[in-house]
């Protein structure tokens, strides 16, 4: 770890003054400590965010407004979240531990970095690390990398659950430049895919705060959200779904489906969606959602179980909401 | 005086059974369990001085000759006092009792990962961080790192060859032929490896985190060049090692060193990354067992060949074939071990080293043979038990299997399982049950104890360790029995090399084998009371202080005044390993649920039934059976140490990555004693229990898994991919 500066600003302004100084946020502090003891990341200025009055969960003209430091636990237990958006109650509570999520943030889950290994190891090259180093991951381990969305110059996962439930929601990320300047970013707009710049995560900019995220109420229906992991806890998401699907008549009428454990960013494929809308459910009609999702599917070497895996689930998970 | 016990011949005189305060063989709480609990047990990194020191070891990254071109830069950064390239800093950990330095040096990484520099600064923070910025160049060797690419060594004292097991084969009415993989698994204990020494220019003062002390004190002095007699090791507080804390490791010989340069007290932490890979990792093996059946499923052959790994220069081999030396009987045998020298991080003893890899995959073979012969699993077993060694011939100590199988299977409820699999269904999950039978070889290691008896009560000192398992209490209890006193009145004073030297905590022989000197150290007290009052020590009752014999009471207080005396005992394996084979036995059973969805395994309860002589303390017994059966989960599902197939380094190496099991993944874990007493296993009848719990476990798991769902799952562990991919579809 390098030494740096800290600071705990009571204000917005206050952060804001910081972020233009070049400051890096800390929210809760359970990724991006861990990245600085091993100096994957190395800021000189820490800005601590839990001052700012963002920890609110409020009614919204669009849904739900979440602050961005309202911990993991906190807005899984919330009643409102419970009850509209069971799918996120879900993430959230299948992802990390209690003690994790007693700690971690609405936008510091957002920001999480991947957990591919390589990233965290200073001694390999890694594109996403220091750019234009060369990918370790490409002929290494590749379990936990990501089979959609990515690159011959990255392959990492994004690993975050929550955000796989809120891609499903269509949420917005609420953001405030470093002039104070607030403006909304669709999910769906906010993941970058690696590309040649892996380094580059997101569409914020520098100095760029993140102030809440925004819930649209969800369309009815049924929810869920379905995790396979390694171990019944306590462990990243080989592939995970968070599903919304509203049937009339015997036909889903409406759904929502995003990927987890797949894709470089929480995956999302409107082709799919836009194949099922209409129909009635059958074992047929599933298979050809599964066809589309990973038509673009790049398999390396030891990640071929995920095509089996995700199919599998996306076939449960719409049988089960479906019913 | 001494009381010497060589173990020669059976002890059928039961005293244990006939004493009188009534605290050996009940529950009993572990003296240190409270202070763990409140944090006042103090771990080696805990160890405070005014002027401490803090190192930060340095890995190399790739493997080759190694050469540090920014070292001056790195000394004059902020706090830094020191970088060490000592010649004498170790490569990885010494191998369990090695009593010598392991393999030194830091100009050449035979893997990576090796430490190859310390860095030592005023705080820890300034240690890391001028470590990070060390940097270590590599001019890289070209070598093997996968055990399937290099001819393997093939040690001609590990082959067995008894009969012709082709032919039986060839002949068998029912046969399994199968490959059995297990990866690469870590002790992965609590606490960090850590190290603070202390050197006053004359005498080394090592407080470590340490399973073996009188060996270790000799490897550390080896490894820096003293004579242990200036050399002393402290080890009170272990949190646990499971083999990894065995043998020196790179955090004592290091921090020795740069407190021998600097001349104050230095303290060396392993980093969680560290402790994957600079200490010893369980080899990964490939098993290719083999079993030939008459119609009856009585076994005609039996072949187990394994392939495990090492780097070179190390003597230890997973033993994997240990366990099926003496489990079944049948006349035709093929046994062997493969070493393939490779360059990954050295491997060594993990709990239950042998039988817990290699037990696991021969029973998931066994019920894959109860299938083809459609014998109940547990009836297989039984009608393969030998009568003696099937090798040897020698006669069994004591034999508890079938007790162990019977017991286990009626408090089970064995009998109501489907022999077929995917029977049972919920949803959709497939419910399954399995078993397995354990075995595990049993050992006694020589170790001294000695107890100072006043009338205000007794203190128990060995350099014997504790490393979670419950050395502090059973010694309590072994004293407390033959002495007559109050638990209370029993101070126990562990983990420091000035006391006489203990077995050391490994190889479940701890118990009996400390626990056997301190029970002689007590005969000896009981003998000089007895010739105090003028009787034979048989005639002694001792109890709450008073002894009494015949009808006349003596209290301690009156014996003794302002006396001291001391029992001092000492006990060596013998002759008895040479007439007779020893091991503990058991069963386990299993029930799980598996995904017909995603090949998700849950695992619904355990329960274990072990024979391991007379149980000293049901409490900490069990404890143990728990934490290996809890092991076996992980080895059957969750664990894997991951190594790059182009160098191999260790890639998940912190416990985000590494899977052990969770509270989530652990069931309700039933543990059923067998009632038993080994005459041959010493004056208590007492066996080792610390690794019986884990040999085996993880097959009744994955036979489980195939009377689920069906789906055979040979190569551990056995993840949701691979259940999916074994599983009809
Ligand atoms: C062992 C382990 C297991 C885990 N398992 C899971 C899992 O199964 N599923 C899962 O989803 N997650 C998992 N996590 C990740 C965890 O959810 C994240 O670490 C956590 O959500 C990050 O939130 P934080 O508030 O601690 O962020 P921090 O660590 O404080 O910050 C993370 C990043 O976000 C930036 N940041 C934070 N807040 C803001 C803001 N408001 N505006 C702008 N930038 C900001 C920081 O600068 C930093 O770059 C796991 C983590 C660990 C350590
Ligand atoms: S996959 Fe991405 S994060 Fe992983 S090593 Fe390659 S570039 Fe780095």
């Amino acid at each position: 770890m390098r030494p740096f500066d800290y600071q705990r600003p009571e204000t917005l302004s206050g952060a804001h003054v910081a972020a233009r100084d070049g400051a890096t946020f800390i929210a809760g502090g359970t990724n991006l400590i861990d990245l600085m003891k091993l100096e994957v990341m190395a800021p000189d200025t820490l800005v601590d965010i839990s001052r700012l009055g963002l920890d609110q969960i409020n009614t919204h003209e669009e849904g739900l407004h979440v602050g961005a430091t309202v911990t993991n636990s906190d807005l899984a237990a919330d009643m409102r979240v419970r009850q509209a958006y069971p799918v996120l109650a879900r993430a959230l509570l299948a992802g990390a531990s209690g003690q994790l999520r007693n700690k971690a943030t609405t936008g510091g889950n957002l920001l999480q970095r991947t957990r591919c290994p390589y990233f965290y190891d200073t001694d390999t090259p890694c594109n996403k690390r220091s750019p234009g180093s060369g990918c370790a991951a490409l002929g290494g381990e590749m379990r936990n990398h990501a089979v959609l969305g990515t690159s011959d110059h990255c392959v990492a996962l994004h690993p975050s659950d929550m955000a796989v439930a809120l891609r499903a929601l269509d949420a917005k990320v609420e953001v405030e430049d470093s002039d104070g300047t607030r403006r909304a970013i669709a999910l769906d707009e906010f993941y970058r895919l690696p590309g040649d710049r892996p380094d580059q995560e997101t569409t914020l900019n520098a100095g760029d705060l993140i102030t809440g995220a925004i819930l649209p109420a969800p369309f009815g229906g049924r929810q869920t959200y379905r995790k396979v992991r390694d171990r019944a806890s306590y462990a990243f998401a080989l592939v995970s779904v968070a599903a919304m699907v509203r049937m009339d008549n015997g036909r889903i009428s409406n759904v929502a489906l995003a990927f987890g454990g797949v894709g470089t960013r929480p995956w999302r494929d409107r082709d799919v969606e836009n194949l099922l809308i209409g129909e009635a459910p059958s074992q047929k009609l599933f298979d050809t959602a599964g066809d589309i999702l990973m038509k673009d599917a790049v398999l390396y070497d030891g990640l071929e179980f995920k095509d089996t895996l995700v199919r599998r689930l996306l076939t449960a998970t719409l049988t089960e909401l479906t019913q | 005086m001494t009381f010497d016990l060589k173990i020669d011949e059976p002890h059928p005189d039961h005293r244990a059974d006939g004493l009188a305060q009534g605290v050996l063989g009940h529950e009993s709480d572990r003296p240190d369990g409270w202070l763990k609990v409140a944090g006042a047990a103090t771990y080696a990194a805990e160890e405070q001085a005014d002027d401490m020191l803090h190192g930060f070891l340095v890995r190399a990254p790739k493997i080759g000759a190694v050469t540090c071109p920014n070292l001056d830069a790195v000394r004059a950064m902020d706090g830094v006092r020191s970088v060490l390239r000592d010649p004498r800093m170790i490569r990885n950990a010494a191998q369990g009792t090695a009593n010598e330095a392991p393999v030194q040096g830091v100009d050449r990484a035979a893997y990576v990962g090796q430490p190859v520099a310390l860095v030592v600064a005023a705080t820890f923070e300034q240690a890391r961080h001028a470590a990070q910025a060390l940097v270590v160049s590599v001019e890289e060797d070209d070598v093997p790192v996968l055990p399937d690419t290099v001819t393997p060594e093939e040690p001609e004292d590990q082959n067995t060859r008894i009969g012709d097991l082709d032919r039986a084969m060839s002949e068998a009415a029912f046969k399994v032929d199968a490959i059995y993989t297990t990866p690469s698994m870590v002790s992965a204990a609590m606490e960090p490896h850590a190290a603070t020494a202390h050197w006053d220019g004359e005498t080394l003062t090592l407080r470590g985190s340490l399973q073996m002390l009188k060996f270790n004190r000799n490897e550390l002095a080896d490894s820096v060049g003293l004579d242990p007699k200036h050399v002393r090791v402290l080890a009170p507080y272990v949190g646990g090692g499971f083999g990894s804390k065995l043998g020196i490791s790179a955090d004592c010989v290091a921090a020795a060193l740069a407190a021998m340069e600097l001349g104050q007290p230095v303290r060396v932490v392993q980093h969680r990354r560290h402790v994957f890979e600079v200490n010893t990792r369980r080899s990964e093996t490939r098993q290719h067992i083999r079993l030939a059946a008459d119609a009856e499923g009585r076994l005609t052959g039996l072949g187990h060949e394994a392939l495990v790994s090492n780097l070179p220069e190390e003597e230890f081999a997973e033993p994997v074939i240990q366990g099926s030396h003496f489990a079944y009987a049948a006349s035709n045998r093929h046994l062997g071990m493969k070493v393939a020298r490779i360059h990954r991080p050295a491997a060594g003893s993990v709990r239950a080293p042998g039988e817990s890899v290699g037990v696991t995959a021969f029973e998931v073979a066994m019920d894959e043979l109860a299938l083809s012969a459609e014998v109940d699993p547990v009836e297989l077993r039984l009608r393969n038990i030998p009568e003696t060694d099937p090798e040897s011939g020698k006669p069994f100590s004591s034999h508890r299997l079938e007790a162990a199988l019977r017991q286990g299977a009626d408090a089970f409820g064995w009998s109501r399982r489907h022999a077929a699999p995917r029977q049972q269904r919920e949803g959709e999950w497939w419910i399954g049950t399995g078993m397995a039978a354990a075995f595990r070889v049993n050992m006694v290691i020589e170790a001294e104890a000695r107890i100072t008896l006043t009338h205000d009560g007794a203190t128990i000192r060995s350099d014997m360790t504790d490393i979670g398992t419950g050395s502090y209490a059973i010694f309590g209890q072994i004293a407390a029995e033959l002495l007559g006193l109050p638990l209370s009145q029993i101070d126990v004073q562990l983990g420091d090399t000035r006391f006489p030297p203990g077995s050391g905590s490994g190889g479940s022989f701890g118990a009996a084998s400390t626990g056997t000197a301190v029970w002689l150290a007590g005969m000896e007290i009981r003998q000089q009371i007895a010739d105090r009052l003028g009787c034979a020590e048989a005639e002694l009752t001792l109890k709450d202080g008073v002894a009494t014999v015949a009808n006349q009471r003596t209290t301690l207080h009156d014996l003794l005044s302002d006396e001291t005396i001391e029992g001092h005992g000492h006990v060596k394996p013998g002759d008895a390993f040479e007439k007779v084979r020893q091991a503990t036995f058991g069963a386990h059973f299993a029930e799980v649920a598996v995904s017909d969805v995603t090949g998700e395994v849950r695992v619904r309860r355990m329960l274990g039934s072990f024979a391991a002589g007379r149980i000293l303390n049901p409490r900490t017994a069990r404890s143990q059976c728990h934490g290996g059966m809890t092991w076996g989960i992980g080895m059957a599902l969750t664990e894997e140490l991951t190594h790059d197939r182009r160098d191999g380094h260790a890639v998940n190496r912190d416990l985000a990555g590494y899977h052990l099991p969770v509270n989530a993944d652990v069931p309700p874990l039933d543990v059923h004693f067998v009632e038993e007493l080994d005459d041959w296993a010493g004056p208590m009848q007492a066996k080792g229990i610390g690794e019986l719990g884990i040999c085996g476990a993880g097959a009744s798991i994955l036979n489980a898994i195939y009377n689920a769902c069906g789906a055979r799952v040979r190569d551990m562990p056995a993840t949701p991919d691979r259940v999916l991919a074994a599983m009809p579809l």
